[in-house]
């Protein structure tokens, strides 16, 4: 307030400006020194070797994607990580050209490896400091912190992974620095900005890590639960909440944490994927996997043919029917001059009409027309639009067959109908070719049917079956094209049974000749079409995290057990003439370490635990405390980071472990300098509490 | 209060009442039924199994069962009902007292959960509404009508969990005599529960959950001494642990002592469990001693529940490696799993084959030999495929198997039944191995057998001879190495869980997803599909269900609101919330098919903490919210008089229709069909 007039603000900057401009720097040189062996460590000939090394290859064509600009999924992870590997090549001037197919492929001259693979090695440098203070920041001295430092440095498995252009560094730098700004913000006093700024730092770098990869929410789970007990106990605390304008203060405190540590995480996110879609702007290798609507949003590819169609579908368009759902590919409705077999090979028996399939390429035989029953193929001026509920035929362009189905079992699906383009040639079956229009997504009655938008369901009108992908594929006969059916006891929403009109024109010609040459031209008008960015967030989101790959073993994958043993490896690279090798292999001593570090941890704190309920205090209240929160980020960490993986199916490789690893570590430190100092001390007085105990022994024994 | 005047009291409080309500419910309809419907034919079947003293395997451990085939026995029921599909008739056969066994078990639900509801508010009103919410719905009445293990199930957690609230009542009174009885019968119970389906895994950890709590405040308890604790530990240890585990593996015994003739399980388990079986080939087998050439044999692998080697005439599918004939492990005793043996060259001297010998396996049925090359398999992709391959017994060098006793020295002879082998692939040095994954549908779903490039020594890659047929060598009487007891018990146990996580839904097949049961979203088809024909849908009663969630939701608001309030949990209903949790959470985790009714035993927990919710109201005296809760719970209460009407409304469902479905307005169920989801 003293500030708050112009004229006082002026007066104390001159004041200031009259002392003498002092600048005191605390260097700590330990600090300094860990950090500069782990750059060397990390950094020392990372351009070596010049090839590909082990899942480069993967992460590789991402980064050529990345420079280029081409829209592509990955669902191993979030955008970020990618996002960091390109920013690299885009500081070393990569252009993008390269075949990542092989590992161990040489590098040709125009990939930068050296700028490539620096950001995750200085991430993985860094973190041998961010673990020295992280062990400081929990309460323990600082031989124990240079300890720690030492230990991790010296991790053989952590160097592999740190040298090559590979995300684990990255993330257990973010996971690093997330605990160590949580940790320095609950540390500190008073509230000053710089708190904030270490809990706001918490928020920015738990979504960072969560970014890299899904894996960071376990480690960002695992610190809102520490921050949930803490601002628990601030609730609780009756010495602040009683007085009443500390209880503001309360209040505030709540709404910060949660602003910073869940909303800001939240936005953060989206904000990545934002970045991601706003970079990647043109399509690519995997624009089929997306709905019309994502792909016509990208540049190129379908957006170049379905930009300038109308809007809204009316008797007589010519359309191309996609099907809404991409199991087991991405098809649109599809006919051709072949009839079924009149007998298939279970010697059940067929109408012996055209076939209807689904097709995964486009084709001038995707083409239907929307026809009013009984009325002209062509579109009147004005355009009469086909609303929700109405009833339609559907015309096949080349063949001028009209979509049928009937009481017919379809061929792969007996359970279902079997749908044929129908054309009368007065034999014994019926034309049954009338299909309603139901529009899925409407949000009125009378919604017209749009382009691309909206997601539609055709209902046939005699057996109420619904036009629908089988998702099996027709043999030899149909081509290996994929079923389609009339499936009767269709309900609620399944994506196979709906279909959104991706290509459409007005047709203009009224005979067959010419129709045909106007469904080989291609479309032409103007009207432009965008998708907001949370609803491609969504679809994106959605498709990462629902498409899986063909699980496939790899040579080098492992199982959770086989980790805590280092009873495995992985090849990283080898070179084909001097049968040179890198491979991901641990520290045997430090692994060993840290498993019997863990099970010293787990069992002091169980009887430190029991005898305290029996009122018998070995340590002081400070040290318990000390220890649990230690206990919580060491060993907890390591156990949000690696239990889950037992109940994961996918492919597992010894690298997932790491970020457990690394958390197990530290308790290496803090075990010792707790036994150092509490149990010598302690051993003694064994003779009052339980009398034999176990702990006691195993230093000694 | 007197002490007469208590006791009348508690007999009061002891309200038959919803009891009798649901055994009317149950048992009038039981006996309308004449044709069975959806997994009758599976317990049903399994049940005859036990009469007529034949071995089978399923899933689940046998108490379920074995007290079906019991009930079924007590009451006549001959076993000769041949349980073929759903829907059939089943005309002059005694099935009364199967399905009346699993109604009146299902009956006790109501009255159970009324006397835990009862100890754990102290308030009758909770306890009825508790009761009626299970008397009238009417998926707790379909699922205990018909002769499933559900009903027994259900029957032991609520047993479970009112005998532990009980002990728990009798927490002042320690080591009396009732104290010991609710103890002992709270172990009883979890082994019951256990005995019938491995979700009583979830109820033994609800209530050592419980004992942890109870055991973590004796021992902050200064009073008393290392000593009472210890007794307290112990007799805990004693009658939660060490008496289910006995009686669970008694349960295991009487299976093993009833089942002793050879059935249509055997093939699931190994060449020594199966020389128990009357009937089997390998009960007081006997055969030639020494492997020969020229023999025929089956070949078994040795890894638990690992099937027979294998072939057919069908060919590996294009893109699957080369165009051959496949090569698997199959678990059903087969024509297609006979081998000839044979030397390299085709004299077929009748002579022992060794240790270290050459052979080549023709397949007798398609005289294809075993053979490898180097094609990676169908699905471990390291591994190298295994076909059939050539003619009448000639292929080429591919074809040639060198044969190896693990342990062995050249020269040993191979011992039938007793030695196990190796196959080493002559050509590619791999070894012949089993991965234990099943083929899709091209391979009849079978399991994969591929040739291993490494020669690690596991139960994957040794086989054992089984069959060994030669007419020119003299039979041998082989007293097998009778398996102990516990072997036995380990290695059903091991099929069992391997049956349990391969039952994966089939491509076609709508699976049911644990968030559709809470809300109702779909039921389970029990039998009839056609206007024509006596329908049964497994719903539960809307109201109730949605009742159930609602009051969820609102139990977990008003600890929140106490607990920010006063900092105080509210007692008992946390219990239930546990229990609810830990019977429904765990699916989300399984990668197994799923089914509607595997939500049964969560929706016990739901509805007693409803009756809880419902009766939390006058304690919650503190201001905030007040109003807001008790209004709410008042409409909750408004809702419940509506559970009588809406049982009469949704009866039909579980004592089955005829006639048109509920689209046409003549239906019974017309207007009923709030959900486009539910099938009727």
């Amino acid at each position: 307030e003293t500030y708050g007039h112009p004229r006082l603000l002026f007066d104390s900057m001159l004041t200031s400006i009259k002392l003498p401009i002092v600048i005191r720097a605390e260097i700590n040189l330990v600090l300094v020194v860990v950090t500069a062996l782990g750059l060397l460590s990390r950094l020392y000939g990372i351009n070596f070797p010049k090839a590909v090394v082990f899942d480069e290859v993967y992460y590789g064509q991402f980064v050529s994607l990345y420079t280029k600009q081409v829209f592509f999924i990955d669902e191993s992870g979030p955008p970020l990580g990618h996002m960091i590997l390109a920013f690299g090549a885009y500081l070393g001037g990569f252009d993008g050209n390269f075949i990542w197919n092989r590992i161990g492929a040489e590098y040709s001259s125009n990939v930068p490896v050296w700028s490539l693979r620096l950001i995750p090695a200085l991430a993985g440098s860094l973190c041998v400091p961010l673990c020295y203070l992280l062990v400081v920041e929990l309460g323990y001295s600082h031989l124990t912190a240079l300890g720690a430092a030492l230990l991790f440095l010296m991790e053989n498995s952590l160097i592999v992974q740190s040298r090559f252009m590979l995300l684990e560094s990255v993330l257990i730098f973010f996971l690093l620095l997330a605990v160590v700004s949580y940790l320095r913000f609950h540390n500190a006093q008073s509230d000053s900005p710089v708190r904030l700024a270490w809990l706001v730092l918490t928020g920015v770098t738990c979504a960072c890590a969560v970014g890299v990869k899904y894996m960071g929410l376990f480690t960002y789970f695992l610190l809102l639960g520490l921050a949930a007990v803490h601002t628990w106990q601030l609730i609780g605390d009756r010495a602040l909440s009683n007085v009443s304008s500390l209880g503001s203060v309360v209040l505030m405190q709540v709404v910060s944490r949660f602003l910073a540590l869940v909303v800001l995480p939240l936005l953060l996110y989206l904000g990545f994927f934002y970045v991601h879609l706003t970079l990647l702007y043109r399509s690519g290798p995997h624009d089929q996997m997306m709905s019309s609507a994502f792909q016509a949003s990208l540049e190129g590819g379908l957006a170049r043919i379905t930009q300038g169609q109308p809007l809204e579908v009316a008797y007589g368009s010519q359309v191309t029917l996609r099907s809404v759902s991409s199991k087991p590919m991405p098809c649109w409705l599809h006919s051709h001059k072949a009839n079924y077999p009149i007998r298939y090979e279970n010697g059940r028996g067929s109408s012996h009409q055209q076939q209807v399939t689904c097709y995964p390429f486009k084709d001038v035989n995707n083409w239907w027309i929307i026809k009013d029953p009984g009325r002209y193929l062509v579109v009147s001026s004005p355009p009469r639009p086909v609303r929700h509920g109405d009833v339609v035929q559907l015309l096949h362009g080349m063949t001028s067959r009209l979509l049928n189905t009937h009481d017919v079992a379809a061929p792969m699906s007996p359970h279902a109908q079997e749908v044929s383009g129908y054309i009368d040639f007065n034999v014994s079956m019926p034309a049954q070719n009338l299909w309603k229009v139901d529009i899925a997504n409407r949000e009125a009655e009378q919604e017209v049917w749009k382009t691309i938008l909206s997601e539609v369901r055709l209902i046939h009108i005699n057996t109420s079956a619904v036009l629908k992908l089988s998702g099996s594929s027709l043999p030899e006969w149909g081509y290996r094209q994929l079923e389609v059916v009339g499936d009767k006891i269709y309900k609620g929403y399944q994506p196979s049974g709906v279909w959104n009109v991706e290509e459409h024109r007005y047709g203009t010609s009224q005979e067959q000749r010419e129709r045909e040459l106007e469904l080989h031209s291609p479309t032409h008008i103007d009207i432009n079409r965008n998708l907001t960015f949370i609803a491609k967030f969504l679809e994106l989101q959605w498709k990462m995290l629902t498409v899986k790959h063909e699980d496939s073993e790899h040579k080098y994958s492992s199982s959770p057990l086989e980790w805590i043993t280092m009873n495995t490896n992985i090849a990283y690279w080898l070179h084909p003439a001097s049968n040179a090798q890198i491979h991901l292999i641990g520290n045997f001593v430090t692994w060993t370490l840290a498993n019997l570090a863990l099970a010293v941890y787990v069992l002091l704190f169980l009887s430190y635990l029991l005898r305290r309920r029996r009122k018998i205090e070995d340590i002081p209240e400070a040290t318990w405390c000390q220890l649990l929160q230690a206990g919580v980020v060491c060993a907890g960490g390591w156990a949000v980071n690696y239990l889950p993986f037992f109940m994961m199916e996918k492919t597992l490789f010894l690298y997932h472990y790491l970020p457990a690893l690394t958390f197990q570590i530290l308790l290496i430190p803090v075990v010792l300098e707790h036994l150092h100092t509490h149990m010598l001390r302690w051993v003694p007085m064994t003779r009052l509490g339980l009398g034999l105990n176990p702990v006691t022994l195993l230093p000694f024994s | 209060m007197s002490r007469p005047r208590r006791r009348i009291q508690r007999m009061i409080d002891f309200v038959r009442l919803p009891r009798e309500v649901t055994v009317c419910l149950c048992i009038i309809s039981l006996c309308d039924l004449i044709c069975f419907s959806w997994d009758e034919t599976h317990f049903g079947k399994m049940g005859s199994y036990y009469i007529n003293r034949t071995f089978f395997f399923d899933v689940h451990p046998p108490l379920g069962k074995m007290l079906i085939g019991l009930a079924g026995y007590m009451t006549g029921y001959d076993g000769t009902y041949p349980f073929l599909k759903p829907g059939d008739k089943y005309e002059h056969h005694n099935y009364w007292g199967m399905r009346g066994f699993c109604a009146s078990l299902g009956s006790c639900l109501p009255p159970f959960a009324y006397l835990t509801v009862l100890e754990l508010s102290q308030s009758l009103t909770a306890a009825l509404i508790t009761a009626a919410v299970l008397a009238f719905d009417t998926g707790c009445i379909t699922i205990s009508q018909y002769i499933l293990l559900d009903p027994i199930l259900m029957f032991f957690i609520m047993g479970a969990v009112l005998s532990m609230v009980k002990f728990n009542r009798q927490r002042y009174r320690p080591f009396s005599a009732p104290w010991w009885f609710w103890l002992v019968l709270t172990g009883v119970n979890l082994s019951g529960a256990l005995g019938v389906k491995f979700v009583g895994l979830f109820v033994i950890l609800l209530v050592g959950l419980n004992t942890a709590r109870d055991l973590w405040s004796l021992l902050g308890d200064l009073h008393l001494s290392l000593m009472d604790f210890g007794k307290h530990l112990l007799s805990r240890v004693f009658g939660l642990i060490l008496l289910p585990l006995f009686l669970y593996v008694t349960i295991f015994a009487v299976h093993f002592v009833v089942l002793n003739k050879s059935g249509p399980g055997d093939g699931f388990f190994s060449s020594a469990f199966q020389s128990r079986l009357i009937g089997n080939n390998l009960h007081n087998a006997s055969m030639p001693e020494y492997l020969a050439y020229g023999s025929v044999i089956t070949v078994k692998n040795l890894r638990i529940a690992g099937g027979y080697l294998h072939s057919h005439w069908h060919l590996y599918p294009e893109g699957v490696g080369a165009k051959q004939q496949q090569v698997t492990a199959y678990l059903h005793k087969d024509y297609n799993n006979m081998w000839l043996v044979h030397r390299p060259n085709d004299s077929d001297e009748p002579d022992l084959v060794r240790h270290g010998d050459i052979i080549r396996l023709e397949h007798k049925e398609t005289t294809r030999n075993l053979h490898s090359h180097l094609h990676e398999a169908p699905l471990t992709k390291k591994h190298f495929q295994v076909t059939g391959y050539g003619i009448n017994g000639t292929g080429d060098p591919n074809d040639l198997w060198q044969v190896e006793v693990c342990g062995g020295q050249k020269g040993n002879l191979v011992k039938v039944l007793r030695s196990k082998v190796r196959f080493l692939h002559r050509a590619t040095g791999c070894v012949l191995y089993s991965s234990g994954k099943t083929l899709p549908k091209w391979g009849w779903e079978q399991v994969e057998v591929t040739c291993s490039p490494y020669l690690k020594e596991t139960p994957n890659s040794q086989w054992n001879i089984e069959d060994h047929i030669n007419t020119k060598l003299p039979n041998i009487s082989l007293s097998v190495l009778k398996p102990h007891f516990l072997e036995i018990l380990l290695e059903s146990h091991i099929v069992m869980i391997r049956g349990n996580s391969g039952l994966k839904p089939k491509d076609n097949e709508m699976n049911s997803k644990p968030w559709h049961w809470p809300i109702n979203y779909q039921g389970l088809r029990f039998s009839g599909v056609n206007e024509t024909e006596y329908r049964v849908y497994l719903l539960g009663n809307p109201v109730i269900w949605w009742l159930n969630l609602v009051s969820l939701g609102l139990y977990v608001v008003m600890v929140a609101a106490a607990s920010l309030h006063c900092r105080v949990l509210l007692e008992g209903g946390g219990l239930l919330l546990l229990g609810w949790l830990l019977h429904y959470v765990p699916f989300y985790t399984m990668g197994r098919i799923l089914y509607y009714h595997h939500y049964f035993p969560a929706m016990l927990f739901s509805s007693m903490l409803t009756g809880k919710v419902i009766n939390l109201h006058p304690k919650m005296n503190f201001e905030i919210g007040c109003s807001l809760f008790s209004s709410s719970v008042y409409i909750c209460f408004s809702l419940c008089l509506s559970k009588p009407c809406s049982f009469y409304m949704f009866h039909p469902l579980s004592y089955g229709m005829r006639g048109p479905l509920a689209h046409d307005p003549d239906s019974t169920m017309a207007g009923l069909k709030w959900m486009d989801s539910w099938e009727f």
